[in-house]
C-alpha cells in the first residue's frame, strides 16, 4: 500500500473538530460514518453494560434455592430482557455497526459508505427500535416474560408487554438490514484504485458475508413477527392450535433468521481476528482465501442448519437428520479457520499485546463452544441437553467468549485510532486475567450442570445442582470485577491517557496511514493499493 | 449397557465418542498456540516469516474434520434411532401436559399425576398438551421431546433399576416453568400389577353410584372425594388455592355463593357464583373473566367426562 497516503497532515482537522450542527445534533444528524460508528459504540456499550447487570441479578438470583433476591415473575421478566438486549440491542448490531461503520470505509480506502443518510437512518431505526424495548419495561402490563424466542402459544397467551417487545425487534430488524445493504454496496462501488476483492482486509471479507445474511434472513424475522403482533391484535390463528394455527411452524420461521443471525453475530469477529493476528504475528495471513471462503460458506450453509434448534418439537426424523447432517458440515468452515489462524503464529515474531491477547483468547473459547456445538449437533446427545445449561453455555461460550471477547479485543485495538488517546497496556492485562478466569468459572460449570440435567430458564432448581450453581455464580463476580476493570481503564485511556500515533501497533491495513483520529472525509487523497492488505515491508528486506 | 434406561447409554456413548475427540482437539489446538507464541515470541524470533499458505494443508485440515464430524453425524444418529423406535411390545402411557403439572393415563383408564411404572418393561409416553409448548424430560434416561398442542409427540424409556427418577419440564411455559415437576416411580412387576389393579377398582367404583340419580351424586361424600382427587391431578392446584390465597387463579376457598365481577365482552358484570357458573368456567374459562386475571385458563371441554365434572362440583361446592 501506497505510503505516500501517510502524508504530513497534522495540521488537518480531525473528525470530531469538524461539525455540522451544535451540541448533540452534530452527532444525531452527522452523516460521517465515524460519528455514526461511535454512536452504535457507545449505545451498545450502554445496552450491553445494562444488560450484563441483568446477568448479574439472574446469577445472583440462581445462588440459593427458592426466592433469593426476587420472585418467580420478575426472574422470568429478567432473563427475558437480558436476551432481548444482549440479541437485538449489542451482539447481532455489534461489530459491523459500531467497527464496521468506523473501520469499513478506511480499510477500503473510500470516504465514506455508500449511501452515508440511510446509514444515518439505520442509527435512528436502532435507536427507535432501543426506545420502545425500554418503553415495553415501564407501560402496559409489565415487561415480557416470553423469553426473547417470543415462543408462541405462549407469547400469544402471556399478559405481559409482548406486542412493544416485538415490535421493537421488528424495527431494529430494519436497521440490520439497511446497514448490510450499505456495507455491500460500498465494497462493490467504493474500494480505492488497485484494490481488488482479496486485497481487501479479512475484515470486509466478513462483513461482506455478514451483510448478505442481513439482507436474506432478517426478512423472515419481520415477518414472524407481523404475524404475532395479526394474531394478538387480530386474533388470526396462524400460530394459535386451539384457532387451527401451528406453534412449530413459529418455530421454524423464528429460526429460519435468527439461527443465520447467529452467523451475523461471528463472522466479523472471525473477521476482525483475522485482522489481528497478522498485525501482531508481524507477517501475513495463512491462507487469505480459505478465510474469506470459509466465512462465505458459513454465510451460505448457516441458512439451511435453523432445523437444529428443533430437534425435540416433534418435525419428523427425516428433517432432524437432515438438519444434523448439515449442522455438521457448518462446523467445517469453522474448523478450517481456526487451523489457518493457527498457521499465520508459526514462524511470526509475536508481539503479545492487549489486543493480542484478548483476540487469541477467541480462539480457545470459541473452539469450546464450536466443540460442544458437536454434542448439540448430534442427534441423540442433543435430544437429551437441549433446552438445559448445556446450551446456555454452549452459546455463551460462542458469542460471549468469540465475539464478546474479540469485540474487546476490537475495543483495545482500534479504540486509539478512533478516540487518539492510549490505554494503560498492564491494567488491561490484569483485567483480561479476571475475565478469562471468571468466564470459565460461570460458564464452562453450565456444561456440567447441563449434561446433569439442569433445564435453562429454571427460577428454582433440585438440590444436586446448588454446588454448582455457587460455583458458577462466584464466577460471575469474578467476570463482572474484570469487566469494570477493562472498561474503566479504557475509559481513562481514551479520556485522559497519552496521544496515541498513527499507527501504534504496527498495522498494515489504509486505517493505519490516515492520522489518529481520522480527518472528516478520511483520505487528503484517495490512496492506490498495491500490495496485499497484510504486507509488512520488514519481512520482505530481510528476505533479500 | 448401563444406566437407568437403555436409553441412557445410548446417549453417553455418543457423547463420551464426541467429547474425547473434542478434547484430543482442543488440546492440540491449545499446545499449538501457546508453543507458537513463545516460541515465536519477537524476543525469540525478531524476524518473521510470510507464508502465505499452502494447498496440501488445506486440503488435509479439510478433508479430515469432515470425515470425522460425518462419523459424529452418523453415531449421533444411529444413537437417535434407538431412543425413538419405541420397542413393539411397550406399555403406551397418555401424557397430558399442562401449566404446570402433568397428568398420565394408563390403558385401563386410571388417572394419576405421577408416573408409576414397572421396571424393565418399555414404556411409551403419547405426549399434548392442553395449553402452551412444554417438554417431557428425564434427565436419568436421556430422554426429552415437547409436548405441543394440537400435535402428538412420543418418546420411550425402560427403567431398569427400582428407583424414583425426576421429571423436569424443559420448555418454558411461564410462571411456575420451574415447578412443573414429577417423578417416575419404578416398581417390581409384581408390586405394579397389584397397584394397577387397585387404581383401576377404585377409579370404577368411585363412579359406579353416579349412575342413579343427580339427587344421589350430591348426598355422595365418594363423590366429592374423587372431585378432590380429579383437582389435584387435572392440575387445578398450580393456579388455584383452597386456603383463600391469591395464585395465577381466583381461590376456590368459599367459592360457592360468592359475589365474583367479571369481565365478558370488555363489559363488567357481578354474578353470583352458582353450580352453571362453575361449570362454564371449567368448559369455558375465558368467555367470563374474574376481574384481574388473564385468560391463561385451558379449556376442559372434552377432558373430563360428564360424572367427572359432576365430581368436581360437588367438591367445589364443599370447600
Amino acid at each position: 500500500m501506497s505510503d505516500s497516503v501517510a502524508g504530513s497532515l497534522a495540521a488537518e482537522k480531525n473528525f470530531y473538530q469538524e461539525k455540522t450542527h451544535k451540541g448533540i445534533l452534530a452527532w444525531l444528524l452527522s452523516t460521517d460514518h465515524k460519528r455514526i460508528g461511535i454512536m452504535y459504540l457507545f449505545s451498545m456499550l450502554t445496552f450491553f453494560l445494562i444488560a450484563v447487570f441483568l446477568g448479574f441479578l439472574m446469577r445472583l438470583e440462581m445462588l440459593t434455592p427458592g426466592e433469593t433476591v426476587m420472585g418467580a415473575h420478575t426472574y422470568n421478566s429478567i432473563f427475558t430482557l437480558h436476551g432481548v438486549l444482549m440479541i437485538f440491542l449489542f451482539i447481532i448490531p455489534g461489530i459491523p455497526a459500531a467497527f464496521g461503520n468506523f473501520m469499513l470505509p478506511l480499510q477500503i480506502g473510500a470516504r465514506d459508505v455508500a449511501f452515508p443518510r440511510l446509514n444515518l437512518l439505520s442509527y435512528w431505526f436502532y435507536l427507535t427500535g432501543a426506545i420502545l424495548a425500554l418503553l415495553s419495561l415501564f407501560t402496559g402490563p409489565g415487561p415480557a416474560d416470553t423469553g426473547w424466542t417470543f415462543y408462541a402459544p405462549y407469547s400469544l397467551r402471556t399478559g405481559t408487554n409482548v406486542a412493544l417487545a416485538v415490535m421493537a425487534a421488528f424495527i431494529l430488524g430494519f436497521s440490520s438490514i439497511l446497514t448490510g445493504l450499505n456495507f455491500i454496496t460500498t465494497m462493490h462501488r467504493l474500494r480505492a484504485p488497485g484494490m481488488s476483492f482479496f486485497k481487501m482486509p479479512l475484515f470486509c471479507w466478513s462483513l461482506y458475508a455478514t451483510g448478505w445474511i442481513q439482507i436474506l434472513a432478517t426478512p423472515i424475522l419481520g415477518i414472524t413477527l407481523a404475524l404475532v403482533l395479526m394474531e394478538r391484535w387480530l386474533g388470526i390463528g396462524v400460530f394459535d392450535p386451539v384457532k387451527g394455527g401451528d406453534p412449530v411452524l413459529y418455530q421454524h420461521l423464528f429460526w429460519i433468521y435468527s439461527h443465520p443471525a447467529v452467523y451475523i453475530m461471528i463472522l466479523p469477529a472471525m473477521g476482525i481476528l483475522s485482522d489481528i493476528i497478522p498485525t501482531f504475528a508481524r507477517r501475513t495471513i495463512f491462507g487469505y482465501k480459505a478465510i474469506a471462503f470459509s466465512s462465505l460458506a458459513i454465510a451460505f450453509v448457516g441458512y439451511l442448519v435453523w432445523g437444529h434448534h428443533m430437534f425435540t418439537s416433534g418435525i419428523s426424523d427425516t428433517s432432524r437428520m437432515a438438519f444434523s447432517f448439515l449442522t455438521f458440515l457448518v462446523a467445517i468452515p469453522s474448523a478450517i479457520k481456526v487451523f489457518n489462524w493457527l498457521a499465520t503464529l508459526y514462524k511470526g515474531s509475536i508481539d503479545v499485546t492487549p489486543p493480542f491477547l484478548y483476540g487469541i483468547s477467541f480462539i480457545i473459547l470459541f473452539s469450546i463452544g464450536g466443540l460442544t456445538g458437536l454434542i448439540l449437533g448430534a442427534l441423540a446427545t442433543d435430544i437429551h441437553v437441549h433446552d438445559t445449561y448445556f446450551v446456555v453455555a454452549h452459546f455463551h461460550y460462542v458469542m460471549f467468549g468469540g465475539t464478546g471477547f474479540v469485540f474487546f479485543a476490537a475495543l483495545h485495538y482500534w479504540g486509539p485510532k478512533m478516540f487518539g488517546r492510549m490505554f494503560n497496556s498492564k491494567v488491561s492485562y490484569i483485567a483480561w486475567g479476571f475475565l478469562f478466569v471468571g468466564f470459565n468459572m460461570l460458564y464452562f460449570t453450565m456444561f456440567v450442570l447441563g449434561y446433569m440435567g439442569m433445564p435453562r430458564r429454571y427460577y428454582d432448581f433440585l438440590p444436586e445442582f446448588h454446588s454448582l450453581h455457587v460455583v458458577a455464580t462466584v464466577g460471575s463476580w469474578i467476570l463482572i470485577i474484570g469487566i469494570i476493570i477493562m472498561f474503566v481503564n479504557l475509559y481513562r485511556g481514551f479520556r485522559y491517557g497519552p496521544r496515541a500515533t498513527m499507527n501504534p501497533w504496527g498495522g498494515t491495513t489504509l486505517e493505519w496511514k490516515v492520522p489518529t483520529p481520522p480527518p472528516l472525509e478520511n483520505f487528503d487523497k484517495i490512496p492506490e493499493v498495491k500490495h496485499e492488505p497484510y504486507y509488512h515491508p520488514r519481512n520482505q528486506e530481510e528476505r533479500q | 449397557m448401563s444406566g437407568a434406561s437403555p436409553t441412557t447409554g445410548a446417549v453417553d456413548s455418543v457423547f463420551i465418542f464426541i467429547v474425547a475427540i473434542s478434547l484430543f482437539f482442543l488440546v492440540l489446538i491449545t499446545f499449538l498456540m501457546i508453543y507458537f507464541i513463545i516460541k515465536y515470541n519477537k524476543k525469540r524470533h525478531a524476524k518473521a516469516e510470510d507464508i502465505h499458505g499452502n494447498t496440501t494443508l488445506e486440503i488435509i485440515w479439510t478433508v479430515i474434520p469432515t470425515i470425522i464430524v460425518l462419523f459424529m453425524f452418523y453415531f449421533g444418529w444411529k444413537g437417535f434411532e434407538f431412543i425413538r423406535n419405541a420397542p413393539e411390545d411397550s406399555m403406551e402411557v397418555s401424557v397430558t401436559a399442562r401449566m404446570w403439572s402433568w397428568l398420565f393415563e394408563y390403558p385401563n383408564g386410571v388417572e394419576t399425576d405421577t408416573l408409576y411404572v414397572p421396571v424393565n418393561t418399555p414404556i411409551k409416553l403419547l405426549l399434548n398438551s392442553q395449553d402452551v409448548i412444554h417438554s417431557f424430560y428425564v434427565p436419568a434416561f436421556r430422554i426429552k421431546e415437547d409436548a405441543v398442542p394440537g400435535l402428538q409427540n412420543y418418546l420411550w424409556f425402560e427403567v431398569s433399576k427400582i428407583g424414583e427418577y425426576d421429571v423436569l419440564c424443559a420448555e418454558y411455559c411461564g410462571l411456575q416453568h420451574a415447578y412443573m415437576l414429577t417423578k417416575v416411580k419404578a416398581m417390581p412387576q409384581e408390586k405394579f400389577e397389584e397397584w394397577y389393579e387397585q387404581m383401576r377398582q377404585e377409579t370404577q367404583s368411585t363412579y359406579a353410584s353416579s349412575d342413579s340419580t343427580q339427587m344421589s351424586i350430591e348426598a355422595s361424600p365418594k363423590t366429592s372425594m374423587a372431585g378432590s382427587r380429579l383437582v389435584q391431578t387435572r392440575g387445578c392446584m398450580a393456579c388455584h388455592s383452597t386456603d383463600g390465597s391469591k395464585m395465577i387463579g381466583p381461590t376456590f376457598q368459599g367459592l360457592f355463593g360468592r359475589e365474583v365481577v367479571l369481565i365478558e365482552d370488555e363489559k363488567e358484570i357481578t354474578i353470583t357464583a352458582d353450580e352453571s357458573y362453575i361449570r362454564e368456567s371449567i368448559m369455558q374459562p375465558n368467555k367470563k373473566l374474574v376481574k384481574g386475571y388473564n385468560p391463561l385458563m385451558p379449556s376442559q371441554e372434552g377432558q373430563l367426562s360428564d360424572e367427572e365434572l359432576n365430581a368436581i362440583v360437588e367438591y367445589l361446592k364443599k370447600l
